[in-house]
């Protein structure tokens, strides 16, 4: 319970972040909706437009919606020119903005559609002008229905906010999806207390202002708002640095798994012992961490040859190992000015993964033994791997015919193979869980699947900065598979589990002792 | 003939029609300052779309509404309501605010605040205790709220007071109380009234003159003695005779009580 306890009081500035984030998320929505619903009520065609449009919105999952910002923002740069972020704060403040729009909108709409028509005949009858009858009749008897919308709005917003943080946004669902990765529960349970706690103060605050507009007592409107409004300064207050640095910071990414947090914690240790101010932005979706270091969104990255290789160069077929870095370190300098510092010297790759049993039950040593028992069995993959151009290429190969294909989350996956949900999955050859489990990872004798080497990625702003390459010496080359799969292992297994951090200090320690 | 000085208020050729539906046809017709006029007829009759074509609540289709010999529909309609005292059936007092708020309303829609004194006197007009000033309308009696809502259409200093069945929703004690009363106002302040009705016993007691309308037209055009007295055709002696009849039984059955 102390435990849980430390890990919600931890997150402070996620907490502080996540706040001014719904703050100007349910702000922007207001300011949209409002001057919106009044032109509404003003003209039916504009109503069911702008109805329409909104529900339509509330139909995108929240995270496919955050997620498509990316190139929309990336696409409006041709506009408002280069500097334009396309990750964090920008893209969840106007996803978020539009989630938050359909209960104002409605409730507003609603509202002043069914106000009494004798209070509408008495305002026109008295002669008030259409901006006085909003004023003074519409405004004040629409208020508690309006209040009740911006309430509904900022707790789904809050809800929702957890989520920002696939696109590099610091929120309450950094503990969550961090958690999630390394099976941290406890992490996970202090992230949902946190942005459940928060959306049950938002609630009761918003609750009172409602009360007070439909009891027409002024007292608790100011008190709801005044109290609203001291918790958002308060957030912003804390986010200040008072002390004034200007250092410049490195921004080091992560994609949303243990070995992507431990890599990142010890570049983080690396740069910070040489001076560097260091930021996280972790937990951000694989397809967009490239595109955030090309960006500069953030500086620094660990990803894949294999990877960048399919999704970036948009290519197939497999050169070999070494031939594949070199062109993707002279295509990165040719088109996105991202420099390729170097290998880290292990591959994670994909690979099947049976249990020991499978194994022996059926045979398996390589993809081609696979093939020939396939259609009995059920296979496993991360959300990416079915999808990916390799999936079919290694299918294409073997002629793989599976009984049954799942997805799975990462974390998931292992317990799924362990438990017998499935019987191979698209392992990670530098996971942990392949040693732990005593897995058997298949031979790829006809070479379909690429090679996956961990490449250290550095955005164009910081690429020619010696200090920096400098200081990130001594992790290249140096990190092996065996040391990875330790340090992974001592982060996703169920007990005396390691932060990430402390994981990173182990490997930082057998890389340079 | 001789050239007359231009009606306080004219109708000139006025009509309304809604798709295939003529509300109101062709109504020409003067009143002058200070006349009490009803409005009388069944409902669908049009008189209350006439009504309305004063102070531009329903702007007619043809024709043609003058002011103090102005076109209602030539400015800006906000202005034109606040110079026209009005009191409806609805009564529309807005709940959010007290009975002063309520009554200040129209010199406040002009950016004047109306006196509390002012306000005082108004409820006072209306035989309301002045302490109820900053009640809400939701703690007075229908009866009360009414009176509330023709202290409002006199606290603009309007000279013109248009009612729409002012008093339909009323009591039948209260209603008599609160029709008298109303008289007495036109009188005391000089007001011009145009009043909509559907009763004619309340048309013939209250008014000065009596307009009988049917199918979106005027068929009779009387003061009440005349109308007492037979005139102005079958559909307005129709009308005439409800009150009538009723009070040659009240009249009978008083008589057999009597003897």
């Amino acid at each position: 319970m102390s435990a849980l306890l430390d890990a919600i009081l931890d997150l402070g500035p996620q907490l502080a972040e996540h706040v001014l984030l719904c703050a100007a998320a349910v702000a922007l929505g207001i300011t949209v909706a409002l001057p919106l619903a009044v032109w509404a009520s003003r003209s039916p065609p504009v109503a069911r437009v702008a109805l329409g449009f909104a529900s339509l919105v509330q139909t995108i999952p929240a995270l496919a919606l955050l997620a498509l910002f990316f190139p929309i923002l990336l696409a409006a740069r041709s506009i408002f020119g280069e500097d334009l972020p396309t990750l964090g704060f920008l893209p969840a403040w106007l996803a978020l903005a539009l989630y938050a729009l359909l209960p104002i909108l409605r409730n507003a709409v609603t509202a002043l559609a069914n106000l009494d028509d004798e209070l509408i005949e008495a305002a026109d009858g008295l002669g008030m002008t259409g901006w006085q009858k909003l004023r003074l009749v519409e405004a004040p008897l629409a208020a508690p229905y309006v209040m009740a919308g911006i309430r509904t709005a900022s707790v789904w917003t809050i809800g929702a906010a957890t989520l920002a943080t696939t696109i590099g946004q610091r929120s309450l669902g950094d503990p969550i999806f961090a958690g999630l990765q390394t099976q941290n529960w406890v992490l996970v349970l202090a992230g949902c207390f946190a942005s459940a706690g928060l959306a049950l103060v938002a609630d009761a605050l918003f609750g009172l202002v409602e009360r007070g507009f439909a009891k027409r007592r002024p007292a608790l409107v100011i008190t709801g708002a005044l109290l609203a409004l001291a918790g958002i300064a308060g957030a912003a207050m804390s986010l200040v640095d008072w002390r004034g640095e200007t250092r410049e910071t490195v921004v080091i990414g992560s994609k949303t798994f243990s070995e992507q947090y431990i890599l990142g914690r010890a570049i983080g240790t690396l740069l910070e012992d040489a001076g560097f101010a260091v930021e996280y932005r972790e937990g951000l979706g694989s397809a967009v961490i490239h595109n955030a270091v090309a960006s500069g969104a953030i500086d620094i990255a660990v990803d894949y040859t294999g990877t960048l290789w399919a999704n970036e160069l948009g290519r197939s077929d497999n050169p070999g190992r070494a031939a594949m870095y070199d062109q993707i370190v002279s295509w990165e300098q040719e088109n996105t000015g991202v420099a390729v510092l170097g290998r880290l010297g292990f591959e994670n790759a994909y690979g099947f993964a049976v249990t020991q049993q499978t194994a022996e039950q059926y045979g398996l040593e390589t993809i081609a033994d696979l093939a020939a028992v396939a259609p009995q069995l059920t296979v496993g993959g991360d959300p990416e791997w079915f999808e990916r151009p390799e999936w079919t290429t290694v299918r294409d190969a073997y002629g793989l015919r599976f009984g049954e294909q799942r997805t799975y989350s990462p974390t998931f996956m292992y317990n799924a193979l362990v438990s017998g949900e499935a019987d191979v999955i698209s392992a990670y050859t530098s996971d942990g869980r392949i040693a732990a489990e005593y897995l058997v990872v298949l031979e790829d004798p006809r070479e379909a699947l690429p090679s996956y080497d961990a490449i250290v990625l550095v955005s164009p702003r910081m690429a020619e900065d010696e200090a920096l390459a400098q200081a990130l010496q001594p992790l290249l080359g140096a990190v092996d598979v065996a040391t990875m799969r330790q340090a992974n292992y001592a982060v996703d297994r169920e007990d005396d589990k390691w932060p990430p951090e402390r994981a990173a200090q182990w490997l930082l320690e057998q890389v340079a002792p | 003939m001789d050239p007359s000085p231009p009606a306080f208020l004219r109708f000139e050729a006025v009509g309304k029609r809604y798709d295939d539906v003529h509300a109101v046809r062709d109504v020409s017709l003067d009143i002058c300052s200070g006349e009490f006029v009803a409005l009388v007829g069944a409902s669908g009759s049009g008189k209350s779309t006439l009504l309305k074509c004063i102070n531009r609540l329903v702007e007619p289709t043809s024709g043609r509404v003058l002011l103090d010999g102005e076109d209602v529909l030539a400015g800006p309609p906000a202005p034109l309501r606040r110079r026209i005292g009005y009191v409806f059936q609805g009564i529309g007092l807005f709940p959010h605010m007290s009975v002063a708020e309520n009554i200040a309303l129209t010199p406040r829609l002009e950016g004047e605040r109306l006196p509390e004194a002012r306000i005082a006197e108004l409820l006072e007009l209306v035989e309301l205790d002045p302490a109820m000033a900053t009640r809400l309308p939701a703690e007075l009696s229908g009866g009360q709220r009414q009176r509330v809502g023709v202290a409002r259409a006199l606290a603009g200093d309007s000279h013109l007071l248009l009612m729409d069945e002012p008093f339909g929703a009323l009591d039948p004690i209260t209603r008599g109380q609160l029709g008298e009363r109303v008289r007495r106002l036109h009188d005391d302040l000089g007001l011009t009234t145009v009043m909509v009705t559907h009763d004619m016993a309340e048309a013939l007691l209250l008014a000065t003159r009596v307009l009988v309308m049917d199918a979106g037209q005027i068929v009779a055009d009387e003061t009440p003695a005349a109308l007492l007295a037979g005139a102005g055709g079958d559909i307005a002696q129709a009308l005439v005779d409800v009150p009538r009849a009723q009070a040659r039984q009240l009249a009978r059955t008083s008589e057999g009580i009597g003897e």
